[in-house]
């Protein structure tokens, strides 16, 4: 069995968020980086499978030499290999026409990969690579079990889940309960240093789509305090003040 | 030229998200003078159908193959982007759910479209221009994103475009679109839906518990809370985390980012990953008995007090406010 996880590289939950030149650009300074969080998710899954010898997980991040450092993070949580697309990724078309030119010239049984990014907030990329290969894409599962040829994956929807069968090739974006994430211990850092990375160069494809300017969410004003012993002012606050209720 | 919008069906029903979706579709179709379509896929009743119009929509195609009774992204995907081709819609719209989310990549890949997802504000439209301001950085910013594509997909975030009447005579057409095999891979097994609760997402009102509340058993007073308003009930990541609530209940960076009308949140501190899920809500109310809790810092209204003390007094007011 053969995993491809796709990882991508982000600001630490704990960022704040600012941009530079006129707010077009994220503000990188200051910035830890972290290999995004529902992708360790989807790696902790692969990686889960292929214990025992049952297979090999290969991580795929879209990015240029700055990513290194969080791709060595997803060998030390136990991927077997790399493969880095040398590009900067422009937008998550870019990033999956990308992932899926590479994904045609090796073998696999599933590509798995976090539910979105939590920078640009997509979720896109699992749903579009399957497009580009022409192969199912399940879209945030909470569940997946594969016996070698077929899986059973639980997707979330509002309210709910469904269960989804799928036989061949397939995507998946994994969301919270798909796997407990993995912690990189010492042997694991210490192997990440000589398990293989491979660069290799992007496949040229039109621009679609670009970020031209962001912004910051408006300041609310100040909080309105309510004594605790007057609670029940809140209901007619709501409803006559800020009419919610 | 049109504007095409996917009407997405839960079980032979329209929810409230898909006619915000078709009154944004109406209103870029009246930005650049054109008529709106909406694609239907699954089986819906008539009535429901003609509804659309109420919002806009002149002409619906209505697919009701048995095939596609199930939503299957892979299926779903070809027969919108057949519709998109067969109107000449060079805008497509659908809703950010769960399914858009697994649906609208694959429509953009079809058509080589660029795609905007979680849209908050309708596209700005300026001679070949076109840009449309969507969530990022899991609600701590906003990015406005440019569309070079000819053909363009934008799936519109729940809760944030009202609906609005725009009566136009509208005229079902049934829609029969080539199935591939192919794109039938995908085969679900199961559909497990509680339909009696408000689904978290797209709820008005959403009432959200953290560690404060000590423990999975003092939810009822939440649930009651909830249930009151017909809010969906929320919560922080170490509730989730220590398995007091389900995953899916979990709103923050790493769960659902939320921008209900009222969010209220009792014991939770506001650690700066929980407030970027929820800082879009229009309105937050803090219950916590620290004063110092970050989370009064974003707060409309805050209750510097105990939960268990709060809460209770809330429900009464409540009763009696509905009574």
């Amino acid at each position: 069995m053969k995993i491809l996880v796709c990882i991508s590289h982000v600001p630490d939950t704990t960022t704040k968020i600012t941009f530079t030149n006129d707010n077009t650009q994220f503000n990188t300074a200051g910035v830890q980086y972290i290999v995004n969080p529902y992708d360790e998710l989807a790696l902790s899954k692969a990686i889960e499978l292929c214990e025992g010898g049952k297979g090999t997980v290969t991580v795929v991040n879209v990015g240029d030499s700055s990513t290194d450092p969080t791709i060595r993070k997803a060998l030390a949580i136990g991927a077997d290999d790399a493969v880095r697309i040398n590009a900067v990724p422009r937008d998550a078309y870019f990033t999956a026409f990308q992932i899926a030119e590479y994904a045609k010239t090796t073998d696999f049984d599933m590509i798995l990969t976090g539910r979105e990014s939590i920078d640009y907030n997509g979720a896109q990329v699992a749903a579009m690579v399957g497009e580009f290969l022409d192969i199912p894409s399940i879209s945030i599962i909470k569940k997946l079990d594969f016996d070698g040829s077929s899986a059973v994956l639980e997707r979330e929807i509002e309210g709910g889940k469904e269960v989804v069968n799928v036989s061949g090739k397939f995507v998946a974006s994994c969301a919270e309960g798909v796997a407990e994430p993995k912690i990189p211990n010492m042997r694991g850092i210490m192997s990440a240093r000589s398990k293989p990375l491979v660069v290799i160069e992007a496949a040229p494809i039109d621009e679609v789509a670009k970020i031209v300017q962001f912004e910051t969410p408006p300041a609310r004003g100040a909080v309105k305090l309510i004594p605790a012993e007057d609670a029940a002012s809140l209901i007619s606050l709501l409803h006559t003040e800020a009419k919610v209720i | 030229m049109s504007v095409l919008v996917y009407v997405e069906q839960v079980e032979g029903k329209f929810k409230k998200s898909v006619f915000e979706a078709v009154s944004y579709a109406k209103a870029i179709a009246d930005q650049t003078g054109t008529n709106l379509t909406a694609v239907s896929i699954g089986q819906v009743e008539q009535g429901q159908l003609e509804e659309l119009g109420q919002y806009g929509a002149s002409k619906v195609l209505n697919v009701e193959a048995g095939e596609l009774k199930n939503f299957v992204n892979q299926a779903y995907a070809a027969v919108i982007a057949e519709a998109a081709q067969k109107e000449s819609a060079d805008i497509i719209v659908l809703s950010n759910s769960f399914s858009g989310k697994g649906l609208a990549p694959r429509i953009a890949v079809k058509l080589k479209a660029g795609l905007v997802d979680g849209a908050v504000e309708l596209p700005k439209i300026d001679g070949g221009i076109f840009q449309v301001k969507k969530t990022a950085f899991s609600g701590k910013a906003f990015a406005v994103t440019e569309l070079t594509s000819a053909v363009k997909v934008i799936a519109l975030n729940p809760n944030a475009f009202g609906i609005k009447d725009a009566p136009v005579s509208v005229e079902v057409e049934s829609f029969s679109p080539a199935l591939q095999s192919k794109d039938l891979v995908a085969v679900i097994k199961e559909i497990v839906r509680a339909t009696d609760k408000v689904t978290l997402p797209d709820a008005e009102i959403v009432v959200s518990g953290g560690r404060g509340l000590k423990g999975p058993e003092n939810w009822g007073m939440v649930e009651e809370l909830a249930g009151l308003l017909g809010a969906a009930t929320a919560c922080s990541k170490p509730v989730s985390d220590a398995d007091w609530r389900p995953h899916s209940e979990h709103v923050g960076q790493t769960g659902i980012a939320i921008s209900p009308n009222l969010y209220i949140a009792i014991g939770i501190s506001g650690a700066i990953q929980h407030l970027a899920g929820v800082s879009s809500s229009k309105v937050i109310v803090v219950i916590n008995k620290d004063p110092e809790a970050p989370f009064f810092k974003v707060a409309d209204y805050g209750i510097v007090g105990d939960a268990f003390e709060v809460v209770p007094q809330l429900i009464e007011a409540l009763k009696k406010h509905q009574a």
